[in-house]
């Protein structure tokens, strides 16, 4: 399927290190869809952007959805976690 | 022995708003008259594998041009990167899309090997827009690879620029091949059958093939998804339909 289905999230206070090296991130798009590289029909894409310097600044990953579940499990724990330091 | 050589190069043609917009070109190396196919790319790109689409094209024996939708987001950029920037600003907008597929039949009709006419073919998101280029571009023939939301709604908060275009069933103007796989989800087979549905009781010109073992993007060769038997079928169909309609 090409789901056309996408979420995006204004990021602020965070960073991304991309082929250029570290970069300050503005926003995040996460589609399930066609992966470029991964070997599956469908992943979980996470695309961390800058527009502001242009399409190449840019942190990818295509997820397995069962990797995707363990990672949203682990990002719960860690911000839970985070709540109590 | 027949010969067999095809010029393949980048160009720059004028899209919506007159804007210079990047296009991969492919054209057989032998005396027209023939026809024009626009290939218009899934929505991961502008990418090697449409190139390659292009290519073969104009090895079947037709001038053929791709634009990379995302010229103006990303000029220059890596495909995916191109894909993913014009994801985040909302993919593209039909007004512009056809601008720049006018842009795109111009270019083939001004060249001095065609026959006037001018087919399309798009996978993917360019389904979708394949179909709206028998509504608002001048085209004799379109091919529909698995394009969803030609009917159907898109969810609510839906960020993507992508309306539904079963309103405009009546207003295509010209033959219409469609090709989809039964195990897709968009378009769904039910979907499939809406959008044929439609088309007759209109009483528009079409032909639909749907192969079972197959989801989306089973064209796609370097996918998991390529289904070799659909493909192959698939390029068939296509070769049968461009020559009755873009002969001459």
């Amino acid at each position: 399927m090409c789901t056309y289905s996408t979420e995006k999230i204004e990021v602020a206070r965070s960073s991304g290190k991309g082929p250029e090296g570290w970069f300050p991130l503005r926003t995040a798009t996460v589609y399930y869809d066609h992966p470029v590289h991964a070997p599956d029909e469908h992943t979980v894409n996470i695309d961390f952007l800058n527009p502001e310097q242009g399409p190449g600044a840019r942190v990818a990953v295509e997820l397995s959805l069962d990797t995707a579940r363990e990672l949203l499990a682990a990002l719960q724990t860690t911000v839970e976690r985070a709540a109590h330091h | 022995m027949a010969y067999d050589a095809v010029l393949a190069e980048t160009v720059g043609i004028r899209g919506h708003g007159d804007d210079l917009v990047e296009a991969y070109t492919a054209r057989p190396l032998a005396p027209g008259p023939r026809g024009g196919v626009i290939v218009i790319h899934h929505m991961p790109g502008y990418d090697r594998e449409s190139k390659e689409v292009v290519r073969r094209f104009a090895v079947l024996g037709y001038d053929a041009i791709c634009v990379n939708l995302y010229s103006r987001e990303a000029p220059g950029a890596a495909p995916d990167d191109a894909a993913a920037t014009a994801r985040a600003r909302g993919g593209v907008p039909d007004e512009r899309f056809v601008g720049d597929a006018r842009g795109a039949a111009r270019w083939l009709r001004d060249l001095p090997t065609s026959n006037g006419k001018v087919g399309s073919i798009g996978y993917c998101s360019g389904g979708r827009q394949a179909f709206l280029t028998t509504v608002e571009v001048d085209v004799q023939a379109a091919v529909d690879c698995y394009g969803a939301f030609v009917v159907g709604t898109p969810p609510e908060g839906f960020p993507l620029q992508v309306q539904p275009l079963a309103d405009r069933v009546p207003e295509v103007r010209a033959p219409i091949l469609g090709l989809f796989g039964n195990d897709d989800s968009y378009p769904s087979p039910e979907q499939v059958d809406e959008l044929e549905k439609l088309l007759q009781e209109s009483g528009k010109t079409y032909e639909f093939h749907r192969y079972d073992g197959a989801g989306h993007a089973f064209f796609s060769v370097d996918r998991p998804s390529y289904r070799p038997e659909a493909a192959v079928d698939g390029w068939r169909h296509v070769e049968a339909f461009f020559a009755t309609h873009l002969a001459g």
